[in-house]
Order: structure tokens, then C-alpha cells, then sequence
């Protein structure tokens, strides 16, 4: 049967038919597909992990219990599971394991663009980087086939394009696949020094093997065309490339990618006049090439950051540039994403940015967009779960500076659970005073409303434990922890000025559910008249001085003509944040 | 040849769904079909896009600048920042909506009042009333189908099963109105 999938698709399609019956992953775009997917099929147990490192060390586990298992992340969760990942590649597998990176060339939605293509050579573990959704579904059957006989996890290296494109896939059965047997094995799973030296030295001959079946893995092919250009490219990239030479060039294309196939490569360089190197983000290809001694253009020619589209190629390959309509760009409005009406970040942002004098240290999340207007409300943002000790150094400092100044970091409950948790135990156990703001929506929210260990339910939606972010917090031993509505301006005001006060640290749980969320029985439960009320503005008492659309709430706009506010009915959801803004009362709830 | 049709929007809007309709009709008639989209913002009020290309073979899942055979635009703003992709003989369909942006309510920037002006000094475009359409059919969320109606149109792609497509994607209780919806849009544009 043919249908139509996106990579993340196919990818999870591809471990249900390989037999695979044991997935983890946190969520992160372009990679949360994958296991939304994955705990689509009854045969696959999946789970969303709290951060990466657990999710790669569960799958770890599945494997060496004898499961076929695959592990999913983003490219930046890939820092966060590299720890256990190197010393896995030493180790080997039992059941075969895959690990799925999405890589962002052109950050559509993260902090960096790092080529985790680098991972795999510096872990030295065996890599496929598929160019389509077919190809994402017979390149992660083929990672546990060869994985399993070469005794290696496999990296699949997706990039956005790959991950969030649709193209057609030809869906065949599920191969079921008996566990492999468990049994005590130290001298593979015990990674002491005596037996990580053994295990170090097997690793370069695994490698060694590898190369060789590299030069003969059926994904990496050649295609003779016109011998004056030759292409080497990898992933999406030789699509793009295809769309601009066509059959006036010849390919290599690479799709078994770490160890790289010397000889094919340099066999292909001989039979070509000129070679170009069409990669996304780093040389990888390429210094291998030049390393074997063959001429070729990469990166002085292609940019390395940012995709490299047919119009990228076409324009550095030939300096042509397209003949586009040249309009009047200054009439563009610009189109930022924004909190939705009704988002429960808005009251606490309209608030906290109106604080000029301290710092806000932030995090990963819808909430990162307070940074820009009219919020203005976030002063630094690294990576997860980050904010609350970037807050903890940067108070320290402020500290022995004496000046007084203040910091109050802010953090999302499923970047909690990721590796704030962590951070908030070093500020109570070095004795910072930070403000620490947990904004608990209920819900993983920037990523499309994934459970998380404080919904109370699973990724396949059975009910769970519900963690209790204020019980965990006191436990840490933090002693001034406040649970408040941040929808109540006056609330957050106050409980910001109690916080900022104290000379140890202070933990305030903002708790409202996303608007966007499904809410649950037990959001239903905790939380009155959920979004069920309207607001309106009363013309006779709005003199249209316009503060209310500070607060940046889509759902209104201003009325030039009549020189009043008037709130879209469609998508108010009955906040109230523009009734406590509105200096007149003249918003109120309608009848 | 390869076509390529641009879907733009705000997010929201419903351009994920008319383009799924769309790609599947297209495989289902025996195309060679790829769609790529750039979401994960998209539900908080930004610009969204859906690029769709099919033929006999498809390469690229990105449609390139000054290439697109058309371009729909769910909102007339986002037809003018589309702009860059259309080539010089191709179509251009605008459902006449404005949404203002975060920066226009808070009155950092105005939403001029001669976008389509500027739009028309470029391109001939084909102005259409999607939302007051979708309206007298009874549902103003059917502006998406109204849309697709209008590629089927301008692409000549008549001759593929849609209503099949429809009942097959689309929940039953919102079938009809769809259908209804599809053959406005192809009106629309006659």
C-alpha cells in the first residue's frame, strides 16, 4: 500500500516493520513526530522521557534486555544523551538499537545549528542520513539488521526537511522479532577501565569493518550522467542537487555516512572533471574527501549554515540570481508568532516585564517569546532547563557585588522535570536567593502538547502518577514556594514583591492550563470555568487609549474609525488579564 | 514537469489540511508527490507555509524563489510577503482577509490599506471572498476548502476524485459542507 508520509512518519513506520518494540524520546521539533507516532502502534511500547539522557539510557536498556529498541531527540537533545552514548558505542548492542537525530539547518525552531554528524565520527558509532520518507523507512529496517551483525547502535541523522516533508512510501508488514536472550555479561556491559581498554580496541576493528561495508552498502550509489560535474551529497541535499543539475552532472550519493566509503569516493573523483561537495552545515564530506587526497568544492563555494536549497546551490554554482517581483517591501508587516488568547504566560509577562531593574534569566518554550514586544520580559535564554542556574551564577555575582540587584528566572514544568530540577537542588544547596518562576500550563506546550510527569498521563495516554511539582520543590528543601493563578495581575504583583524580598531562594508556581491543551478530567476538576466565559468591551466606558493592547493579546484590536478597543469573540476565552489592564473597567464579562 | 503550488497563511488558518487533501488527490491520481511544511510555531499567530510539487518525478520538496506555478494566499499580506516565489506567468489567488499581526495591535506598525493595490502593480491577481463565502455556505472554517477549490481550478485538476478524497479525510457531519465548499472555490474562479 502507498501513502504519503513525512520522515517522522516513516521513521516510526519503519521501526514498527523492523519489529521494534521499545521507544523513548523527549519532545523537541523537528523530532516529536517520531514517537508520536511510534505510540501509535499496540506493538511498540513508547514513552516520553523527562529529558534526552534518560530516554537514551532506557532504550540502552531495552537493547541490552534484548529488545529492538529506538531513542528520538532533536539535535540539541543530543548533547544532552551524548554521555551515555559514548560509552554505549564502546559496549555494542544485544537487541539493535537506533538513535533518530533532527538536525536544524536554519533554526525554524531552536537555539543553535550544530551537524550531529560530528556525534558519530567522535563517538564512533555507525551512521545513516536518509533523503526521503522511503528511504526513513528502509534505512532504520537496515540499521537493525546490520547493527545487530555488527554489533553497533546506529545514528539516523534527519535534518527539518527530511523530518517535516511528505513524500510517498510503499508500507509492507511488521516483521514480529523475538527478544534476543539476556544473560550476565560484564565483560560487554561493565564499563571499568580493564574492560573499557578491551572494549576501546574492539571498537576501531568494529569501525574498521564497518568501512568496508560502507564502500558496498546499497545507500551508497553511484549515478553516471555528464562527467564534467561530479556531486557528492548526503540527505536532503541530493535532492536539491538533482533539481539543479539534472542530468548534466553524475552523483555519489551518500547515505551510509559514518565510516565514510573511501574508495567508492575516490573512484567516483577520478571518473569526474570538477566535484562538488553539497552538504548542510559542516564540511563532514568534505574533509574526508580532501583527506583522501581528491580535489573537490565545498564549503568555499556553498555557505555552511542555513539550508541548502536549489535556489542556494543554483545561485553560488552559476551567480545567477532568480528575477523576483520587486515590491514595496516597507508595506510588509512583520508576523511573529505571539501567546495565544487566553495563554496563561501573558498575565505573568505583562507583569514581570514591567519590572525594569532585575534580570530575567530564561528557558526553552512558548514562553522564550516574552523576549520580544511588547513583553520585553527575558533577559537570557541557553538551552533546557538552563535558567535556573544561569539565574544561581548571575545572583551570586550580583551578590558580592552588593548592589542589591536582583535575578528571577523562569522555566516551563516540563523544562522542570528536564534538567531545571537539577539546577533548582544546586541553588538550594549553595545558598542562592533567586526567584525561581516554574509556569505550569499542564502541558509540554512549544512542542504540541506532549504528556510530561506532571499531566498525570503517559504518552499513550494511560493514567500515571501525577508529580507534584510543590511537593518536589519543598522536598529539594526549598521553604518559600508559592502555587498562584497567573491570570490574577494583583497576585502575581504580590507574590513577586513577598519573593523578591527574601534572601533565600523562592519557588513560584504560576498554574493555569494551556488554552490550546485537551484538558484532562483532572484539569476539569482543578480548575474552575475553564475557558468558558467571553469578554467584551463597553464602547460608552472605553476612551481608546489603547493600554489593554499592551498586555499582547491577539483576540484584540483597535477600531480606528471609532477610536475604541473591541475584542474579537471568536477568540477571547475569558482571561480576564485586559479586564485588570484596563484602567476604566470598561472590559468586562458578557452577561 | 514538476508543478509547485504555495499554500500561505497564518496559522489557523487551515492551509495544513487543504494541502493534505490536495497531496493526497494528487497521489491517488497517480502523481509523484512532495509536500514540505515548516510548523512548530504555527499555532501561535505566525506566518505559515505549505509547499506542494508534483509530477512524474519529484526532486526537491522545496518549491524555489520566482518558481511557484501558483501561489494561494489564505490572507492578503501574507500574498504580498509570498511574492518572491511566484514566476513571472503565474497565478496568484488572494482570499480577501486581513489579520493584523501582534506588532499591528500594538500599534508598532499600521496594516496598510492598499495591500492589494501594491499586489496588482506586480501580478494580476484573482481576489476572492473565501471567508464571506465559507460564511453564507454556513461555516467560515470551510475558507480552507473554498481555497483548495481554486488550485483544482487554476491547475486543471478537475478530473481527480475529490469528493472521494473528501469523505475519506474528513470527518462525515463536515463532508457535505466540504464538498459544497470545493465547487465554490472552483466557481470562484471561473
Amino acid at each position: 500500500m502507498k501513502k504519503l508520509m513525512t520522515g517522522d512518519e516513516a521513521i516510526a513506520r519503519g521501526a514498527y516493520e523492523a519489529g521494534v518494540t521499545y521507544a523513548s524520546a523527549y519532545p523537541g521539533t523537528p523530532s516529536t513526530e517520531i514517537l508520536e507516532n511510534l505510540a501509535t502502534y499496540k506493538e511498540i511500547y513508547a514513552e516520553w522521557a523527562p529529558n534526552e539522557k534518560v530516554a537514551m539510557e532506557s532504550a540502552i536498556g531495552a537493547s541490552v534486555a534484548g529488545a529492538r529498541s529506538m531513542v528520538s531527540m532533536k539535535h540539541v537533545g543530543m548533547n544532552v544523551a551524548a554521555d551515555p552514548m559514548f560509552t554505549w558505542a564502546y559496549m555494542g548492542v544485544n537487541g539493535g538499537n537506533v538513535i533518530v537525530t533532527a538536525d536544524e539547518p536554519g533554526m525554524f525552531s531552536s537555539q543553535n545549528e550544530q551537524d550531529n554528524r560530528n556525534y558519530a565520527k567522535a563517538a564512533k558509532i555507525a551512521m545513516l542520513e536518509p533523503s526521503d520518507s522511503q528511504e526513513c523507512i528502509d534505512m532504520v529496517k537496515a540499521a537493525y539488521e546490520l547493527g545487530e551483525k555488527f554489533d553497533t547502535p546506529f545514528i539516523i541523522r534527519m535534518t527539518t526537511r527530511v523530518c517535516h516533508s511528505k513524500s510517498i512510501v510503499e508500507l509492507k508488514d511488521r516483521a514480529e522479532v523475538p527478544a534476543k536472550e539476556w544473560s550476565k555479561n560484564p565483560a560487554k556491559y561493565v564499563c571499568l577501565p580493564a574492560i573499557a581498554r578491551n572494549l576501546r580496541a574492539k571498537l576501531e576493528k568494529r569501525m574498521e569493518t564497518l568501512a568496508e561495508y560502507s564502500e558496498t552498502s546499497e545507500f551508497n550509489r553511484v549515478e553516471m550522467g555528464d562527467t564534467k560535474i561530479g556531486v557528492i551529497a548526503s540527505g536532503v541535499c541530493y535532492y536539491y542537487a538533482k533539481e539543479v543539475f539534472g542530468e548534466n552532472a553524475s552523483y555519489l550519493k551518500l547515505g551510509f555516512t559514518n565510516p565514510l566509503p573511501a574508495n567508492l569516493i575516490k573512484d567516483f573523483c577520478y571518473k569526474v572533471d570538477k566535484v562538488y561537495i553539497l552538504e548542510e552545515n559542516d564540511p563532514y564530506i568534505e574533509e574526508f574527501v580532501k583527506q583522501q587526497g581528491c580535489d573537490c568544492i565545498g564549503k568555499e563555494l556553498f555557505p555552511s549554515y542555513g539550508e541548502l536549497t536549489p535556489d542556494v546551490i543554483r545561485a553560488c554554482v552559476t551567480g545567477e540570481q532568480p528575477k523576483l517581483m520587486e515590491y514595496d517591501k516597507t508595506k510588509l508587516i512583520g508576523r511573529a508568532p505571539t501567546f495565544c488568547a487566553g495563554c496563561p504566560h501573558r498575565g505573568l509577562f505583562y507583569r514581570l516585564g514591567k519590572r525594569k531593574d532585575i534580570m530575567i534569566s530564561g528557558d526553552i518554550g512558548c514562553y522564550t517569546l516574552a523576549a520580544g514586544k511588547p513583553y520585553q520580559a527575558m533577559d537570557s535564554t541557553v538551552c533546557m532547563g538552563a535558567s535556573i542556574s544561569i539565574g544561581h551564577g548571575a545572583q551570586r555575582t550580583f551578590n558580592a557585588e552588593g548592589k542589591g540587584r536582583r535575578v528571577v528566572t523562569v522555566l516551563g514544568d516540563s523544562t522542570f522535570f528536564h534538567t531545571g530540577i537539577n539546577s533548582l537542588i544546586n541553588t538550594v544547596y549553595n545558598k542562592s536567593n533567586t526567584v525561581n518562576i516554574i509556569l505550569d500550563n499542564r502541558i509540554t506546550g512549544m512542542t504540541g502538547h506532549q504528556n510530561n510527569p506532571g499531566t498525570g498521563y503517559t504518552a499513550k495516554g494511560e493514567e500515571t502518577t501525577l508529580i507534584k511539582i510543590e511537593d518536589l520543590v519543598r522536598a529539594i528543601g526549598v521553604k518559600h514556594v508559592y502555587v498562584i493563578n497567573p491570570n490574577n495581575l494583583q497576585e502575581v504583583d504580590d507574590t513577586l514583591d513577598k519573593c523578591l524580598a527574601l534572601d533565600e531562594p523562592s519557588v513560584i508556581i504560576t498554574r493555569w492550563p494551556c488554552v490550546l491543551k485537551k484538558f484532562s478530567k483532572e484539569d476539569r476538576g482543578e480548575f474552575d470555568n475553564l475557558f468558558a466565559t467571553k469578554n467584551k468591551v463597553d464602547p460608552e466606558k472605553c476612551v481608546g487609549c489603547r493600554l489593554c493592547l499592551k498586555a499582547g493579546c491577539p483576540a484584540m484590536s483597535y477600531d480606528k474609525t471609532a477610536k475604541k478597543v473591541t475584542i474579537n469573540r471568536a477568540q477571547c476565552v475569558g482571561c480576564d488579564v485586559c479586564t485588570q489592564v484596563c484602567p476604566k473597567d470598561a472590559i468586562a464579562k458578557e452577561d | 514537469m514538476t508543478k509547485s503550488i504555495l499554500l500561505v497563511g497564518v496559522g489557523g488558518q487551515g492551509t495544513i489540511l487543504a494541502s493534505k487533501i490536495l497531496t493526497t488527490g494528487l497521489m491517488e491520481a497517480g502523481y509523484d508527490v512532495k509536500m514540505s511544511e515548516i510548523h512548530g510555531m504555527s499555532q501561535r499567530g505566525g506566518s505559515v507555509s505549505s509547499q506542494v510539487r508534483y509530477g512524474e518525478k519529484v526532486m526537491s520538496p522545496v518549491i524555489e524563489k520566482g518558481k511557484a506555478d501558483i501561489i494561494v494566499s489564505f490572507e492578503k499580506m501574507e500574498a504580498l510577503r509570498a511574492l518572491d516565489y511566484l514566476k513571472e506567468d503565474g497565478t496568484l489567488v488572494v482570499n480577501n482577509e486581513e489579520i493584523p499581526s501582534m506588532s499591528v495591535i500594538t500599534g508598532e506598525e499600521t496594516y496598510g490599506d492598499d495591500i492589494l493595490e501594491e499586489i496588482e502593480k506586480h501580478v494580476k491577481a484573482k481576489v476572492v471572498n473565501a471567508t464571506a463565502l465559507a460564511e453564507e455556505l454556513g461555516n467560515v472554517k470551510a475558507a480552507n476548502i473554498i481555497l483548495l477549490g481554486t488550485i483544482i481550478k487554476a491547475m486543471g485538476l478537475e478530473h481527480i476524485d475529490w469528493d472521494g478524497i473528501l469523505e475519506a479525510n474528513i470527518k462525515p457531519q463536515f463532508v457535505e459542507l466540504n464538498k459544497k465548499a470545493l465547487k465554490v472555490g472552483m466557481d470562484a474562479l471561473a
